[in-house]
């Protein structure tokens, strides 16, 4: 039996950017806040030797550890699913800042077209625009409303970038200077413009100039050693939620986080949850701690998982596209979504050992609705990017088409082009389908005997047309770069979902919306079925951008700390009633 | 490794020094076999090293690389097809050193003895599924290689078809002998010679009936075992030294890698390429 806890105002699942974020909200608000956190404490000095190639990409030292919990996975509902056995193929975070501790740092806001996609589809083009199956839906917010907690999190972020020409209304511009133009991001930028694109710097994490956010926490100016990815920084230069948010929230003195705590249940009296149960996994003693709010804030699976473990909202059916939780499974593939051109240059050679995560630039001459979807057989779109984070020699060995992979040729040639290759690639959006959903597995268990996470999900035509379409444009700018030889990644008919989980955007599970027989939570992340429930992070996106999450995700936080703060403060109630969708297929 | 004591006689090292690990054991009534502590067995080997080294005399010669002993290998024969098997993969050339000079068999050998090496990170709850070729009578797509990961993350992906690898019930160490074992047999049935003894050609070869799948294993494709060997071959050759490869980090200088420098503001928007003299992890951290 469970051991049971002194109530408090506000328990949360997690403490990476989302949990960080309500952390440090809540408890600047003046309400007892106790994080539970199922890794271990974990700090920037921790990262201080860390340039360890093998250590944190190849072993993957701070992704999650495998042995407890896993997903599983399978390409349709026909099939069987496989569980995910090593980090090879799922690059998700653990311990205190979670998956904010060894991101790259790309900040993109998406567009006012994402918040309201099912209307503004099928007012520009008509209902048939729309395919059977695609489960699209108004987010029940518009980007204007969104807007100012967007600026909130990117001063909190010290976000360093440049006005995008083509991007959406800004308040305030970005509160750091962009990265530097290297020689590779200037070639982009050249070809770009010469091709009548509009080219800007991406927008990072990778804190340009030392910086002190509204909260007082200190950030300091990258040195673009390229060890961002998969990587904590050593330098505290990249903006996480361990040097940022959650140190913010320790100071308050009403914020306790604790470590090692496994939650593996909602509590739910079936009008309100209760509290959360979870597990020391160092004593093995189980409690459960009681709170007024309770705050799923875990990574798309884990908050969709304990909802299904709970028993909380109604479980989502792929055959009949009814109940929400499970629903709208979305998310970057590495074979269908993240793929591009590369070119090889003989004679010009770029230091593709320095970067940063976030560093380089991107066009959005064809993100979202900038691009005109009349004679095209898919929705939404794709930026187009030079990414350079950094060419580590273990994983970056790239030769030429008809080169062999091992032996004299691939030695020769590896060494010969690791420093002669550029990549361009293109990110494209992901829409929801009705069969693309979460479950729990039938076979597969956790350490603690519950059912995984099953996730099934599978490739569409529209899919299969964005990227190649995507992929083109990639080619066209390579080839002005002047790459002696350009070789476009080729995505064939029969393409299959890869069952790979590397990017780290997934999304879905509990997703925000208008009307509660479409989505699980209002606009502030507020379950339907349970008021004093919010589940916070990407599990509330009905789709996804072709932007990287975080930022959005940070945002939404950003606006539920101050739902909740009215909810606790003005005694309940939902912050959005929900209403029957008009606009519904 | 039941049977590691038919290899021990011909390849213990110690055997030279007049007595090898296992007629120590003998001698001492510490057989294989019986239920004694590792602990105090360890002991007793090493009070066995201590005496030799207090009776050896002085040598002129140069300070042995320590780390260069098998911690994982129990046979000579078998680290002996690994160390040519990774040397085709990433060969000796106008470069410079190929994985033998890089130290990537002992590399390799580390990593097996540790926790890569018992899949101590990995889900390992069952039902596992594993592919092979032809068991069960059913026929298994075999994939090729790609000799470049697909997409933007580089981040060492070679396979579309990751998440079926990994079904085998192996670890990784049990796919590793049962490989290198396989190899000699192929050898020994096409060319009546043990893997390390055949012409590169032969060797190339063998290697590339595996990299196809056309050789037969159990519990594991032999595809899926090359895709391991050549991976952990790669990370032999240019992992900081400190794993035991890279040796004198001649894998980064032959890719003009710098290591673990700690920073490039200043350099980064330069147009010139910077060739820089490596640092590892031994640099900084002393």
């Amino acid at each position: 039996m469970a051991k049971k806890l002194k109530k408090v105002d506000v328990v949360i699942v997690g403490s990476g950017w989302a949990g960080g974020i309500l952390a440090a909200e809540l408890a600047k608000k003046g309400h007892k806040v106790v994080g539970l956190e199922r890794g271990e404490e974990q700090k920037v000095e921790d990262f201080v030797n860390g340039k360890d190639e093998l250590r944190y990409s190849q072993r993957y030292e701070l992704m999650q550890d495998l042995t407890k919990e896993t997903i599983t996975s399978r390409g349709g509902l026909d099939q069987e699913a496989l569980p995910i056995r090593t980090n090879e193929d799922a690059l998700l975070g653990k311990d205190k800042g979670g998956a904010g501790v060894h991101w790259n740092g790309v900040n993109f806001r998406f567009l006012p077209y994402d918040f309201e996609i099912y209307s503004q589809t099928v007012e520009k083009y008509g209902k048939d625009k729309i395919p059977k199956d695609m489960s699209i839906q108004n987010w029940g917010i518009t980007y204007d409303e969104l807007e100012p907690y967007y600026d909130r999190y990117e001063k909190t972020a010290g976000i360093s970038g440049e006005e995008n020409p083509l991007g959406p209304a800004r308040s305030d511009a970005y509160p750091n200077p962009p990265t530097v133009n290297t020689p590779a991001i200037r070639l982009f930028k050249e070809a770009a413009t010469n091709l009548g694109y509009h080219p800007y710097q991406i927008p990072s994490a990778n804190v340009t100039e030392a910086y002190e956010n509204p909260d007082g926490e200190k950030i300091n100016a990258c040195v673009y050693c390229a060890y961002c990815e998969t990587y904590g920084c050593h330098f505290g230069a990249k903006s996480d939620p361990i040097v940022t948010v959650l140190p913010t929230a320790q100071k308050t003195g009403n914020y306790e986080l604790r470590t090692h705590s496994y939650v593996y249940k909602v509590s739910y009296d079936g009008k309100k949850a209760t509290g959360l149960l979870y597990v020391d996994t160092v004593t093995g003693v189980e409690y459960e701690q009681p709170a007024e709010v309770v705050i799923l804030a875990g990574f798309t699976f884990t908050n969709t998982r304990l909802l299904l473990l709970s028993k909380i909202g109604k479980v989502y059916n792929p055959e009949t596209g009814e109940g929400v939780i499970g629903k709208n499974f979305t998310g970057h593939f590495g074979n269908i979504n993240y793929l591009g051109a590369r070119g090889f240059f003989n004679e010009k050679k770029f230091n593709n050992f320095m970067g940063a995560g976030a560093l380089g630039a991107t066009i959005d001459d064809f993100s979202g609705n900038n691009l005109d979807h009349t004679d095209l057989e898919f929705l939404h779109g794709f930026e187009v990017q030079i990414q350079t984070t950094g060419y580590r020699p273990i994983a970056y060995n790239f030769v030429p088409e008809g080169t062999p992979p091992w032996g004299k040729e691939f030695k020769d040639k590896s060494l010969y082009y690791t420093n002669r290759n550029l990549y361009v690639n293109a990110l494209t959006g992901t829409m929801p389908w009705k069969q693309n959903y979460m479950d729990l597995d039938p076979t597969y268990t956790d350490f603690l005997g519950n059912p995984l996470l099953r996730i099934t999900n599978s490739y569409k035509d529209q899919d299969l047309k964005l990227i190649r379409y995507a992929t083109d444009i990639c080619k066209n700018i390579m080839e002005k770069m002047g790459a002696d030889i350009v070789e476009e990644d080729k995505v064939p008919d029969d393409v299959e979902f890869n069952n790979s989980y590397t990017t780290g955007h997934f999304a879905g599970g509990a997703i925000m919306g208008e009307d509660p027989q479409t989505s699980a939570v209002n606009s502030y992340q507020q379950m339907w079925d349970a008021e004093n429930l919010f589940v916070v992070g990407a599990s509330a996106f009905p789709h996804f951008s072709n932007y990287n999450p975080t930022e959005t995700l940070g945002a939404f936080a950003y606006r539920t700390a101050e739902g909740i703060d009215t909810y606790l403060t003005k005694g309940g109630g939902l912050l959005v009633e929900g209403k029957k969708e008009k606009s519904k297929a | 490794m039941a049977d590691n004591n038919q290899s021990e006689k011909k390849s213990s090292p110690e055997k030279k020094k007049g007595m090898s690990r296992r007629d120590f054991m003998k001698n001492t009534g510490l057989v294989a076999g019986s239920a004694i502590g590792g602990s105090l067995l360890g002991g007793l080997i090493v009070s066995q090293r201590d005496t030799d080294s207090k009776t050896a005399k002085p040598s002129d010669k140069k300070e042995p690389a320590f780390q260069e002993a098998r911690m994982f290998f129990t046979r000579a024969e078998d680290f002996k097809v690994l160390e040519m098997a990774t040397e085709r993969i990433y060969p000796e050339d106008d470069n410079g050193p190929g994985a033998i000079g890089l130290g990537v068999p002992y590399f390799i050998d580390k990593q097996l003895a540790g926790a890569w090496g018992i899949n101590a990170r990995d889900y390992r709850k069952g039902p596992f599924k594993p592919v092979s070729s032809k068991e069960g009578g059913k026929e298994t797509e075999v994939e090729n290689l790609p000799p470049n990961p697909k997409g933007a993350q580089g981040q060492g992906k070679t396979s579309e078809k990751s998440v079926e690898r990994e079904q085998t019930s192996l670890i990784r160490r049990d796919i590793f002998l049962e490989g290198l074992r396989k190899m000699n047999q192929v050898s020994r049935d096409q060319y009546k010679d043990t893997f390390d003894k055949l012409t590169e050609e032969q060797q190339i070869e063998i290697l590339q009936m595996f990299e196809k799948g056309e050789v037969e294993m159990k519990g594991v494709t032999a595809a899926n075992f090359f895709v391991l060997l050549r991976k952990v071959t790669l990370e032999g050759a240019y992992a900081d030294p400190l794993y035991g490869g890279n040796k004198n980090m001649e894998g980064w200088r032959m890719k003009e890698f710098p290591g673990a420098y700690p920073a490039y503001a200043g350099y980064i928007e330069k147009d010139e390429f910077f060739k820089l003299d490596p640092i590892s992890l031994t640099n900084s951290q002393h």
